[in-house]
């Protein structure tokens, strides 16, 4: 329990280099994040159970308007991806930065507790107005015009720092991780930038009109919609996985001319894959092909990250039986190429056809969600902890044991229900009885998946499971007497380069 | 010279070239849907919404009903069966946000005006399952004892004429008689026709204008623009 201890390695590295080992990193403003992305996780977990159970027995939704399916739901997206999501991504970038980089954060501390303390505004704002009736009404970019002009502040002020401190680094090369940071970072402002272009009725008044419209606008939302999948969903938590999973395994990235390579098509393909959202629709078919065609090519890079991060393992893949929170990292990049996988097969016209508006696409979704950015993340958190906090290790392997086994067993649960359910949706939409009639009603393929929406409600109810296990084990990290430092610790602070 | 060892050595470099390799598909795929004329249809019939189908469209925003309807019948021969014919970009043409949705937890609304009664939906919205048992939707009661808020009507329609919909001056100047006229099927529906063809008059309550009745009226114009029996194939070729 208390063998597991990181950055040995990384120190002698930069004591036989004849550099310092102890930098002044700010911590503080990691921690806080870390501590966010947890409490953000639960919410998440927990709206996600809520509205889950609605839509199994509709009398879920009580009466008030804010407890509806149709305003929570853009609540549960926007708090799992954007403040569980975005805390993990603000907690890990401003940790590898500082490290990779050997230099503080650019600025002074008051910018960085700011973009911290600007950030949960931003998400409780925008939680609050979906609940009290103010949206874009497009998906995962329903925040009204006045709060994204927050974002953007707050979002500049983050690129800057980050940034800022690639600028004062002490290692010559930019290592990998970062690149992905800046990609995910610079990529994420053009999105939102572009996107939520809108002009205000008034000055005074939250509502705006959206400058597209149609058929326009639906290509630029999902060229966003998708993008956030690939940039912030993606990108950033390779970001994460480049860091996090050398680390934790002890070895080298297994291939740098991989990484190179896989860096530069993944972004160059992800971009143009937005259009397999809209197959068959009124968009023009010239523009469905070209989304088709690099959504396909798209597998190849999403695949090299995929063996970049497996076979860094080479020769530590004992840590596995020894390291729970190993096993994280490794589960999540083995959900990331199942579903970098599955992604381009439902891109291909004739799986959409029968893939689309069903539950199959929102099982997809949370394999990506639950397996590969909420599991990179869990790994990262458990490695941060000890390390940001200055404990010996984790309070307890063995109930990070079971937060896997629990979480795990959660999201087969939850894909493999929605893989039923959404098939049949599909195959009932267009069955014909013999005498050539449409043989079912709308209203029959909604009952017939009711028994796996209660599966996916328990997957759900598991995964959350996981989550409180997770945060006691982390709490019981920092407070426990059992995970104090034997040796004299450092200055608060200060940190071994490398750690 | 720009090779990977010197753009990672150089922060500036590495953004200028990630910046450039993340721009070129979002422009070739989203600058021509702008400049090539067939992307939208030339059809006719399409045409602004009136004031209350447009509170009604906000409101349908509002409550985040693309979460689970649909609204783009696509090509395909059971959706065409099921829903009617397929969608056409020229419909959703004034459309801000677009409202295509990406789920179907209940089934596609593109054409879903006129199929109902106006006493249907009233009834429906107030208490889905007693007229779907099946149904998973929330109750929207709270909708028919909600006062519609109009007092900004004028700035939506003018916002909207900014942006490029083809309302007019006297369009702007009835804003408010056509939506009160609307509102209330016992008043003159004469203003609102003329102006709007083809939008449904709902039975409010004179005096209290609902925001169900709104919605109602929005969903009753959905899919019923455009007439297709004098079109052809080759026209809708995009």
């Amino acid at each position: 329990m208390k063998s597991w201890r990181p950055g040995k390695v990384a120190m002698a590295d930069a004591v036989r280099a004849g550099v310092p080992p102890v930098i002044s990193y700010n911590e503080e403003v990691i921690k806080k994040f870390t501590i966010a992305a947890m409490f953000w996780a639960i919410v998440a977990f927990s709206l996600g159970v809520y509205i889950a159970t609605e839509l199994c027995w509709p009398d879920f939704n009580l009466g008030p308007a804010f407890l509806n399916f149709g305003r929570l739901r853009p609540v549960h997206t926007s708090v799992a991806v954007f403040a569980f999501g975005g805390n993990a991504l603000f907690a890990s970038s401003f940790f590898v930065v500082q490290r990779t980089c050997r230099a503080r954060l650019a600025g002074p501390d008051a910018l960085h507790d700011f973009i911290f303390w600007g950030y949960q505004f931003f998400i409780v704002m925008a939680g609050l107005s979906y609940g009290l009736g103010f949206s874009r009404g497009q998906e995962y970019s329903e925040p009204e015009w006045n709060i994204t002009l927050w974002l953007v502040l707050v979002w500049v002020l983050y690129a800057g720092v980050f940034i800022g401190t690639l600028m004062k680094r002490a290692e010559p090369h930019i290592y990998v991780a970062n690149w992905f940071f800046i990609a995910f970072i610079l990529t994420v402002a053009v999105l939102v930038l572009v996107n939520n272009a809108a002009v205000p009725i008034s000055p005074f008044a939250a509502k705006s009109y959206v400058i597209y419209s149609g058929v326009q606008n639906a290509m630029v939302q999902w060229w966003y919609g998708h993008n956030a999948v690939g940039f912030f969903l993606t990108a950033g938590f390779l970001g994460i996985m480049y860091y996090f999973i050398p680390k934790q395994a002890n070895r080298p990235v297994y291939s740098y001319r991989l990484s190179v390579l896989h860096y530069w098509s993944l972004i160059f393909l992800y971009i143009w894959a937005g259009p397999h959202h809209l197959h068959y629709t009124s968009l023009p078919d010239w523009t469905q092909t070209l989304g088709m065609a690099f959504s396909i090519m798209l597998w190849m890079p999403s695949w090299g990250g995929m063996i970049n991060g497996l076979m860094t393992l080479s020769g530590a893949w004992d840590k596995l039986r020894t390291d729970p929170a190993l096993r994280f990292s490794v589960t999540a990049v083995g959900f990331y190429g199942m579903s970098t996988f599955e992604g381009p097969v439902m891109a291909i016209r004739q799986v959409n056809s029968l893939s689309h508006y069903t539950d199959w696409t929102v099982g997809h979704v949370h394999s990506g969600a639950l397996g590969w950015m909420a599991f990179i993340s869990f790994g990262a958190i458990y490695y941060m902890v000890p390390a940001l906090w200055k404990r010996s290790g984790l309070y307890s392997t063995r109930l990070v044991a079971w937060h896997y086994w629990i979480a795990t067993l959660g999201i087969v649960f939850y894909i493999t229900a929605l893989w039923v359910a959404g098939i049949m949706q599909g195959l009932m939409w267009r069955a014909y009885d013999k005498f050539g009639f449409l043989q079912y009603s709308f209203a029959e393929s909604v009952s017939a998946v009711h028994p796996y929406y209660v599966i996916r409600m328990i997957g759900g109810l598991l995964f959350l499971t996981g989550g409180l296990i997770m945060c006691y084990n982390l709490i019981q990290t920092v407070r426990s007497p059992s995970t104090e430092r034997r040796e004299a610790g450092l200055p608060a602070g200060f940190a071994v380069a490398g750690e | 010279m720009f090779n990977q060892h010197t753009i990672e050595k150089n922060a500036l470099l590495l953004l200028v070239f990630t910046l450039i390799v993340i721009a070129i598909g979002g422009i070739v795929e989203i600058v021509p849907l702008f400049t090539i004329e067939t992307t939208v249809e030339h059809v006719k019939g399409v045409r602004p919404y009136s004031p209350l189908e447009m509170a009604g469209r906000n409101i349908y925003v509002r409550e985040g009903c693309y979460v689970c309807h649909s609204q783009q019948i696509r090509t395909l021969k059971d959706e065409v069966e099921r829903y009617g014919h397929y969608s056409l970009a020229a419909e959703s043409m004034y459309d801000r946000p677009f409202q295509w949705g990406s789920k179907r937890i209940g089934p596609d609304l593109a054409r879903v005006g006129g199929k109902y009664s106006n006493d249907w939906h009233y009834g429906h919205l107030r208490h889905p399952q007693a007229l779907v048992p099946e149904s998973l939707m929330p109750r929207y009661a709270f909708l028919a004892e909600t006062r519609l808020d109009y007092n900004l009507i004028e700035k939506h329609l003018t916002t909207q004429r900014f942006l490029g919909v083809p309302y007019t001056d006297e369009d702007i100047a009835n804003a408010r008689q056509d939506m009160l006229a609307q509102a209330n099927a016992q008043a003159d529906q004469a203003g609102v026709a003329g102006r709007y063809p083809k939008a449904v008059p709902v039975p409010g309550q004179p005096g209290f204008p609902s925001e169900m009745d709104a919605l109602v009226a929005y969903l009753q114009v959905l899919g019923t623009m455009v007439d297709f029996a004098d079109l052809g194939v080759e026209k809708l070729q995009q």
